[in-house]
């Protein structure tokens, strides 16, 4: 599948906006860390920001963006659609849940509905993000049961990276938490890595010749193309790389997103104040990177049916 | 509206016929000169003339190559929108522009709600949808919808683009929910086949497999094997002495 820019783009940054509401609704619920009231705020502004960039970038590789209201209409059985709607229903009571920190106007038995509901919709709207890419039969490494997992446990460590800055700016940035994080993160690479086993282990279910129903005539393959060019359909479901380059990114990502965090995070474990918070953000700056090597392999690596009628191989 | 009606009236659909489709292209080049300036025109083309020129297209004629290791066989195969009873294009489409209609089966995009982010064409193993850059919606074949039911057409003439164009008469139109149909019974005599039943979206379209090949003698109704000229009693024995003199 083709790698657009524009999807990764939305689906890193939002998932880490989403990540970031769910750290901060879980800490207002629980009550786990005290955080500074403005700090919190900026959280959650930042949160938003990051999924409202997220949302834009969305609709930059749509044909027609003017019409992406329309997109909110299918919920009942589109997971695209249904993205969309929890998308938009987030943003009141993430809005309430903002204002809720500072503003005495909001009684705490709404600011405890708003957390709530932040935290349910930002959950579910991950699980949508993924399941958009997992319900789609045609793609078998996208149709399976780690990909909601995986993006639900990347938004959840990116969030945490960004939570650990809101933390630091709080001055409750303990080691404790740190060590949370970092465990946070692990199980999103474990989970991660899980995926890559899977779909390397998956054997393909059909081929050129099942898919054309000519196999009972022999082996099948391509003699002759039916265009002389690249068309739509090679250019968006053929995009491939070499396997080898495959397993240098997937190192890469690991690096990026769990490797050298994980480094910063023990660093941040070890100093305070101004050293800290340059430590954390560069934990954040990496393991946003490592995530957009992840999502960028996710599309790259993922292979098509339609490529079968060109004689490839799922 | 993306939710599939539960029956639809007719199952309108076509049959493609691979044991004398000749790979000609005219079904793709008639259904690209209709549909240029059918329902969901332009067809666009980009740089048509140049060197890497690419363009919508509903229908795609691949040539395969089957090996049995013994014997390798050509068969040409146009690939097109199967108009599935269970489409995962139209599901997944998140503004309601992908439909099925209830009365016959065609499924459609409405190119006023769509958006273009192409997720239908990712559901679609079948590759029926390409999309058009320059109008920014996504096309597909119409099962040539504003000829089938044409008035203004010969009735002889409403019939897809690329049905009438067939010189092999290889693809054929029809109801395939009706068991009565003409094209029901030459899906049943051929045993037609639907492509990768698998997905479970039910296509209504069928291929009819190339027959089994008549390669020896004994395929064809004739003897297995003919005796050679010099065992063969003429019951004369004047042209028996001929025979043995002109075999000398």
């Amino acid at each position: 599948m083709d790698p657009a820019y524009s999807v990764i783009l939305f689906t890193s940054s939002s998932g880490a906006g989403y990540g970031l509401l769910i750290w901060l609704a879980f800490t207002r619920l629980s009550g786990a860390w005290a955080l500074s009231p403005m700090v919190a705020v900026i959280g959650c502004l930042v949160a938003l920001a990051l999924i409202t960039t997220g949302l834009l970038s969305s609709t930059f590789h749509l044909g027609h963006p003017e019409r992406a209201w329309r997109a909110m209409s299918q919920w009942r059985t589109s997971w695209l659609s249904r993205e969309g709607v929890f998308a938009i229903l987030t943003y009141p009571a993430a809005l309430v849940f903002t204002a809720g920190w500072i503003w005495d106007a909001v009684p705490p038995i709404a600011m405890t509905l708003a957390a709530s509901a932040t935290l349910i919709l930002s959950l579910v709207t991950v699980i949508s993000t993924g399941m958009i890419y997992a319900c789609l039969k045609t793609i078998p490494r996208w149709h399976n049961r780690w990909v909601v997992p995986v993006y639900l446990a990347m938004a959840i460590a990116s969030g945490g990276l960004l939570f650990t800055l809101v933390l630091a700016a709080s001055s409750a940035a303990r080691q404790q938490t740190l060590i949370l994080v970092m465990v946070v993160l692990l199980i999103s690479w474990m989970t991660k890595w899980a995926y890559w086993r899977f779909i390397d282990r998956q054997e393909p279910a059909s081929t050129t010749g099942t898919a054309t129903g000519l196999g009972h005539l022999g082996t099948v393959s391509q003699l002759e193309a039916p265009h002389t060019s690249e068309n739509y359909l090679l250019k968006e479901m053929g995009f491939s790389i070499a396997r080898k380059h495959a397993t240098k990114l997937r190192r890469m990502a690991l690096n990026l997103g769990l490797l050298l965090p994980g480094i910063m995070l023990v660093l941040a474990g070890m100093s305070n104040g101004f050293a800290q918070l340059v430590l954390l953000s560069a934990a954040l700056v990496l393991g946003l990177a490592g995530i957009v090597v992840e999502r960028w392999l996710f599309f790259a690596e993922a292979r098509h049916a339609v490529t079968l009628f060109y004689g490839r191989s799922l | 509206m993306t939710s599939l009606p539960k029956t639809t009236g007719k199952k309108l659909g076509l049959v493609t016929d691979l044991d004398i489709c000749v790979g000609c292209h005219a079904c793709a080049v008639s259904c690209k000169e209709w549909n240029a300036g059918g329902h969901s025109a332009p067809l666009t083309d980009t740089n048509a003339y140049g060197k890497d020129p690419s363009g919508v297209w509903f229908n795609r004629v691949h040539v395969y190559e089957t090996d049995d290791g013994e014997n390798t066989r050509t068969v040409n195969f146009p690939r097109s929108c199967l108009h599935c009873e269970q489409p995962a294009c139209v599901t997944v489409c998140p503004t309601g522009a992908s439909y099925k209609r209830e009365e016959d089966g065609i499924v459609l995009v409405d190119a006023e709600k769509c958006i273009g982010c192409k997720l239908c064409s990712w559901a679609c193993p079948y590759g029926a949808r390409e999309y058009d850059a320059d109008d920014g919606v996504m096309k597909k074949c119409t099962l040539c919808i504003d000829r089938i039911y044409n008035e203004n057409l010969e009735e002889s003439e409403r019939q897809p683009a690329c049905v009438i164009a067939c010189p092999a008469r290889a693809r054929h139109f029809g109801d395939l929910g009706d068991p009565d149909s003409n094209i029901s019974r030459l899906v049943e005599r051929r045993g037609g086949y639907a492509l990768m039943p698998e997905t479970g979206y039910q296509p209504v379209n069928r291929y009819l497999p190339p027959r089994a090949r008549k390669d020896q003698a004994g395929d064809t109704g004739t003897a297995d094997h003919l005796d050679a000229a010099e065992n063969v009693d003429s019951g004369h024995s004047f042209f028996n002495w001929l025979d043995k003199a002109l075999s000398r």
